[in-house]
């Protein structure tokens, strides 16, 4: 059976004719390049700058540092490690926060409860908006004469600032974040859920099993690849954020994450490659997780 | 026997006013999520000085559509979204073909570096974008100067649309080719078998069927585009030629002390992809499952 299929393929590639092998070769050729050009080789030769000093200004003025960018940020930027650790917060918050709300919603939804129609929509709304009206709306909340400000009771003449406020900033900040996230979180999981097998559900019923225990020991474990997926995909996203604090404090390093530092360096007065060793530090720790959506999702073709 | 009837009926009753309550709880988590926007459009019906003068929770002395005219007349919005379409329509075209046509060759075709390529693909669309930035800007430049042209791409609709594809086109093909794998390869060896090209095998045999997720990727797409706002920051040195996202953001800047002009102007700029997510909301949600779920 093997070798017959087998056989069928090399028969089938030996059968193209000239033609048919340009216009295959174009097939593949033009999205490849294309990709090559505009992303591998720019994040390429971002790993080789952080490698160099150079002002961005001409190529020429390239200079080899070896390790230096690296060293700096290691020991001589203490912001590296507020922004690892906002990164990691970020992480943990969505991990252990945003992503099970959503997945609960989603189960919520997917057993049809009252408005599970309504519901849905309102909580995948914000996913469809630009992060540039995300941050007009936040504002008209937070900002001075917003509804927060309003609801503290301070008009325009005597509000506080919210988002310069470093006792609470973080958490505003994740409550934002976790506004998009577990919308988008909500609906994956919710089309997960539409391919469970419910006569399984039907069977805990019927054996006196409550709701709680029904998705924690039959619909939980059996949704595993989903969980691993939504869980990846969570990690790459923390670890890549950026559009959100970028929109609402701009370059400044007010709230830094790794990204922002990245940003900061390539784009802020003096133009210096320790951007682009953030952005490889960034880089790499998005490896794993991007090697284990990889192989979670191309599991049967990999073997 | 009836015991256990009456014990069912009791415990679908409990069971219903628990459920009625987790209902009522997520209704109310769900006014939370709904509000800041309702806020929002409801700050864009009234003139700034309503507020100044009475207050943020003042009743409302008038309320009128004049900030969205004036929104439109003001910030030039009507160019701005030209300015967007000008991106996003060859941006998804070009991304569903060139996305299709890995798909066909990756799904259809066996050669040795089919999942190697799938891999690459999928693997490029998650990278991070802050990383490609100093070399794709510098890339620009110079591929400009190389022709004589120094805004050929950079500062040009056709460079955002490039870097737009680049990036997106990873996506698409995995997308697509997990929905080929569902599509009787019988099909495709009969078309073999008649002599269709590769390339008829391509645009008459497979392009049809696969309607229903261009479709959806079409739609996504649409959606994601239309909303990043920052390739157009760093790519195009014009304010007049960015696209209504990135617009709103340097306006946000100037009109930052009329915000009711601004919710006007947000609320203008949001209803087309709330409205098309509204009216297509199946083809959202399909694209984006086949796209993280499936394999």
């Amino acid at each position: 059976m093997k070798t017959a299929a087998v056989n069928k393929k090399v028969r089938s590639r030996r059968s193209l004719s000239r033609n048919d092998r340009f216009t295959l070769g174009a097939f593949v050729g033009l999205p490849t390049l294309l990709q090559v050009v505009f992303l591998w080789f720019p994040t390429l030769i971002t790993v080789v700058l952080s490698f160099t000093y150079w002002n961005g200004i001409n190529v020429g003025d390239i200079k080899w540092a070896g390790f230096a960018n690296y060293k700096n940020i290691f020991l001589g930027s203490p912001v590296f490690y507020d922004a690892l650790k906002n990164n990691v917060v970020w992480l943990l918050w969505f991990t252990f926060i945003a992503t099970p709300l959503g997945i609960l919603l989603a189960y919520q939804f997917d057993r049809k409860i009252k408005g599970h129609q309504i519901y849905e929509t309102i909580f995948y709304m914000p996913v469809v908006l630009s992060l540039a009206i995300i941050g007009i709306i936040w504002n008209f909340m937070l900002q001075p004469g917003g509804f927060v400000q309003g609801v503290m009771g301070r008009d325009i003449g005597n509000a506080v600032s919210i988002w310069g406020n470093y006792s609470i900033n973080s958490y505003v900040i994740m409550a934002v974040a976790s506004w998009r996230h577990i919308g988008y979180i909500m609906l994956l999981y919710l089309a997960g859920l539409k391919a469970f097998d419910s006569s399984l559900r039907e069977a805990s019923a019927i054996d006196g099993a409550t709701e709680w225990q029904t998705f924690r020991k039959i619909i939980f474990p059996t949704m595993r690849p989903v969980n691993v997926i939504i869980l990846v995909i969570t990690i790459i996203d923390s670890l890549r954020a950026f559009d959100l604090v970028y929109i609402i404090y701009g370059t400044s390093t007010a709230w830094p994450l790794l990204n922002i530092l990245a940003f900061q360096n390539f784009a802020g007065q003096g133009i210096s490659m320790k951007g682009a060793a953030y952005s490889v530090i960034a880089l790499v720790l998005c490896v794993v997780p991007i090697l284990v959506y990889l192989r979670n999702v191309f599991k049967e073709d990999l073997q | 026997m009836s015991t256990t009837i009456v014990q069912n009926k009791e415990y679908k009753n409990k069971q219903k006013t628990k459920d009625n309550f987790i209902s009522a709880i997520i209704g109310f988590f769900a006014f939370v999520w709904i509000f800041p926007i309702l806020w929002t459009l409801w700050t864009s019906l009234r003139p700034y000085n309503d507020i100044i003068s009475y207050g943020v929770f003042s009743w409302p002395r008038h309320l009128n559509l004049d900030n969205y005219f004036q929104a439109f007349r003001v910030m030039g919005l009507t160019k701005y979204f030209l300015n967007t379409l000008y991106v996003m329509v060859p941006s998804v075209i070009l991304i569903l073909f060139l996305g299709s046509l890995i798909a066909f060759v990756v799904s259809r075709y066996s050669f040795r570096f089919n999942l190697t390529l799938l891999l690459f693909f999928t693997a490029g669309n998650m990278l991070p974008t802050i990383a490609t930035y100093i070399p794709v800007f510098w890339l620009y430049i110079k591929i400009g100067d190389l022709f004589g042209n120094r805004s050929l791409l950079y500062n040009n609709y056709f460079g955002i649309v490039l870097i737009h594809v680049a990036f997106q086109v990873g996506f698409a093909t995995f997308v697509l080719s997990s929905y080929m794998k569902t599509v009787p390869k019988e099909i495709s060896e009969s078309a073999i078998l008649d002599g269709c090209s590769v390339f008829r095998h391509y645009w008459n045999v497979m392009l049809p069927l696969l309607r229903p997720p261009l479709a959806a990727l079409g739609v996504l797409m649409s959606c994601w585009i239309y909303n990043d706002f920052f390739w157009a920051l760093i790519l195009m040195s014009e304010d007049s030629k960015r696209p209504v996202t990135s617009a709103l953001r340097q306006l946000q800047g100037q009109y930052i002390t009329d915000f009711n002009l601004l919710a006007a102007g947000a609320s203008i700029v949001a209803a087309p992809t709330i409205i098309l997510f509204l009216v297509l909301r199946k083809q959202f949600v399909s694209g984006l499952t086949l796209g993280a779920t499936k394999g």
